[in-house]
């Protein structure tokens, strides 16, 4: 068992842990100040932010929030002025280290010693020994399988590995069933990138030499993840490098896939009644992310949602921010919206939604890497890739591009020199 | 015009176009010439839901050090422009070294990210060009020889694609190409392949993007055109036709020489427009096949998380320069006519 496993089973138990919050009157910090929160727009989101709202909109002067896809692409700037827009701003892995990159969040010690005594440990994004972020969910990709058709076509088992999802989405196509039996958010760009990322995990791929931001891609795991991302696109439809979630959601809910590895945030949408018929709710089935090996690593990064505070907004702001957003935790908001996220709060109760994430956690997934430079070797990955997964090169040579890319543009940043 | 009245007279355009126009450039190219500091890293220890890991943060302290002793970063002269995202000298040197035929080298250059996005931007800019231009000039002549009755309405539909925000008419096409689309599930038909996709091919999205960028951009000279065929003077084409002249050689040799500086005019316009092509490249999802400068320039910006400022003024300031050459006969052309008719 290694680290993470143990990380994973020390989230479960808390997961699992029966201790009650304290008494559930909100405390929210002092009185008559702006809370101003940014934050992505979906459902998991909007719950804990209304929460929030709830409990502490009354004593602050002004209470106000902006819900949108774009969040990632406006933070930086919009924390950058003295006082920032927003005192907040909800962040999931990657997108805390690009506000730590610059320097714009503040750490939450003191106010955790304050207002963050029902906070479990390991919801404390700790960066050496400094609480950047509190996390309150989780996700990641994983396998989406139509039981009912993979039957038809004689597998009985949900796939586990690369090779068994391979070939059961060859037995389908002979069967006659589909054509395209796979999904996955290949679009050119982040969902490549992200899509390669998986894989290269599941390998047992290091993105850098350890401790610097000298690129690693162009390895042995490297290669044989691309290896692998070809033969699974095989059985994706042709267009698959147009499609991104909304596309492979769309397609898994009209019926025309039997195997996607897509998010876990997308689990209750598809499951729901709404947008697809009985036939495919009732036999889609989500498991853990495919590794290479029978119990190998799942192919997937695990991302966490959680809250900073700016540091360029006044202590009673902060203070005002983080003692509404820590009052929103609470089991009640939870059984409230159990279905919208994977809850790492208490009160939790995994459903058939949520099935999916939790045993890729426990398979053992590695994070998304929280490393400052990462964001352009993902870009790198993103731009350069297609070549290799249209034909057009080698490998190799997609994954030398992806490194030269990834190499000037970190000169130019100054992460390598 | 006395100097002095002239001074004043052109003096608010003047300064505007200092402010938002020279200003922004000059902006633009400075920063261009440098790049960010480098990073103070420093191995750090994350803990978080998944566990703890040995990670690298930045030193902020140290990186703001480096900061305030020089706001706008480490001075890297042209070394941005001749880098592997940009001209890549060094990599076009060793692809001519090492490569033995020209179809060889030319593989290698046109896998290089600029390059790359050259190729497509010129071949876009080159087709797009003339045929807007020729069809905008045979719908204007069309319509203009419509029953006045007809004229208003077909000049109506025939503006409408200008109407439509690109970003949006590019997605209804999009949607429209896919396979289970109407246009997409025709050609399906016609060809009888079900697998048959406008997405899926370099050489079809190419297609697709170009005869978008011409339904796109054919009102602008189709109106231009158009509203330059009120000015044909009819007494001369009452002349042409009393000499024998054919409907066909008095438009060649009368309406269209009429036309020319509005010919001019409109190459222009195009020109510029075609050669900043970015929108329907995001809408159509077709960065897997098709890249413009414009496009380099906006994943700079947007996709790496920190915004790679140097580079996106490096693509900026070469697709400005890509411009002026593209522009260069026209506007020469365009001086020598002016020339003529002073003197």
């Amino acid at each position: 068992m290694n680290i993470r496993h143990l990380g994973w089973a020390g989230a479960i138990s808390v997961l699992m842990a029966t201790t009650a919050y304290a008494d559930g009157h909100a405390t929210c910090g002092p009185e008559g100040q702006s809370i101003r929160i940014l934050a992505s727009d979906f459902p998991a989101i909007h719950a804990v932010v209304d929460a929030a709202e709830a409990a502490c909109a009354s004593s602050a002067a002004e209470f106000t929030r902006n819900h949108t896809t774009e969040a990632r692409q406006i933070m930086n700037a919009a924390l950058t002025p003295d006082p920032a827009e927003y005192t907040s701003v909800i962040v999931a892995n990657s997108t805390l280290t690009q506000l730590m990159n610059d320097g714009l969040v503040r750490p939450l010690n003191d106010l955790v010693d304050k207002y963050g005594q029902n906070i479990p440990d390991n919801l404390k994004i700790d960066i050496d020994g400094n609480v950047m972020a509190i996390a309150f969910m989780a996700n990641s990709q994983h396998l989406f399988s139509r039981t009912d058709i993979l039957e038809q076509a004689g597998v009985s088992d949900v796939p586990a590995t690369y090779d068994e999802m391979i070939a059961a989405a060859k037995a389908i196509r002979e069967a006659g069933i589909m054509e395209y039996p796979i999904v996955m958010n290949m679009k050119t760009g982040w969902n490549v990138g992200e899509s390669f990322n998986l894989v290269f995990l599941a390998h047992g791929g290091q993105f850098f030499k350890p401790g610097t931001a000298e690129p690693m891609v162009n390895s042995e795991a490297g290669v044989a993840a691309l290896n692998t991302l070809k033969a699974l696109v095989e059985y994706a439809h042709p267009d698959h490098l147009t499609q991104a979630s909304n596309e492979t959601q769309a397609l898994w809910e009209a019926g025309e896939a039997a195997l996607g590895i897509m998010w876990g945030s997308r689990g209750a949408a598809v499951l729901d009644d709404e947008g697809s018929t009985e036939e495919v709710t009732s036999n889609t089935v989500l498991s853990a992310a495919p590794s290479v090996e029978p119990g190998g690593v799942p192919g997937a990064t695990l991302w966490w949602d959680g809250f900073t505070i700016s540091t360029n907004v006044s202590d009673a702001e902060a203070e005002a921010t983080f003692a509404a957003l820590a009052s929103a935790l609470t089991p009640e908001m939870v059984a409230a919206n159990n279905d919208d996220a994977v809850w790492l709060l208490e009160g939790f109760k995994p459903g058939a939604a949520a099935a999916g994430v939790s045993a890729t956690a426990q398979g053992g997934a590695a994070p998304y890497p929280m490393l400052p430079q990462i964001g352009l070797l993902h870009n790198a990955l993103g731009a350069e890739l297609s070549d290799f997964l249209q034909g057009n090169e080698s490998a190799e040579k997609a994954l030398a591009d992806v490194e030269a890319a990834y190499v000037t543009a970190a000169k130019e940043a100054g992460f390598l020199q | 015009m006395k100097h002095r009245t002239f001074v004043w007279f052109i003096l608010p355009s003047l300064a505007a176009m200092t402010l938002f126009i020279a200003l922004p450039i000059v902006s633009v190219f400075i920063q261009s010439l440098f790049v960010g500091h480098e990073q103070v890293l420093v191995v750090s220890k994350s803990c978080g839901p998944f566990g703890c890991q040995e990670s690298t943060a930045i030193d902020l302290e140290a990186t703001e050090k480096l900061r305030e002793e020089a706001p706008l970063g480490r001075f890297n002269g042209l070394g941005t422009y001749i880098n592997r995202s940009h001209l890549a000298f060094a990599e076009i040197g060793v692809a001519w070294a090492e490569t033995e035929t020209f179809s060889e080298f030319w593989k290698v250059v046109g896998d290089l990210p600029f390059y790359r996005a050259l190729a497509f931007t010129l071949v876009y800019t080159a087709i797009v060009t003339p045929v807007v231009i020729l069809l905008g000039l045979a719908i204007a002549l069309g319509v203009n020889a419509l029953p006045k009755l007809l004229k208003g309405p077909s000049i109506f539909v025939s503006l409408l694609p200008f109407l439509v925000t690109p970003l949006v008419g590019s997605l209804i096409l999009f949607w429209m190409v896919d396979g289970d689309g109407v246009i997409g599930a025709t050609i399906q038909l016609i060809f009888n392949d079900p697998n048959l996709s406008l997405k899926a091919s370099a050489a079809l999205t190419w297609t697709m993007l170009i005869v978008y960028g011409i339904w796109h951009t054919l009102p602008f000279s189709f109106i231009t055109f158009y509203a330059g065929l009120q000015t044909v003077p009819d007494d001369i084409l009452e002349a042409a036709k009393v000499d024998g002249a054919s409907k066909w050689e008095r438009t060649l040799h009368v309406v269209v020489p009429h036309l020319m500086p509005l010919v001019s005019f409109v190459t222009l316009m195009l020109l510029m427009d075609n050669f900043r092509v970015f929108e329907p490249i995001v809408s159509f999802s077709a960065e897997a096949h098709a890249r413009s400068l414009s496009w380099i320039i906006y994943n700079d910006l947007r996709e790496s998380g920190n915004p790679l400022y140097g580079s996106a003024g490096a693509t900026s300031m070469l697709t400005i320069i890509g411009v002026v050459i593209l522009l260069a006969p026209v506007l020469i052309r365009t001086w020598r006519d002016f020339n003529r008719k002073a003197h």
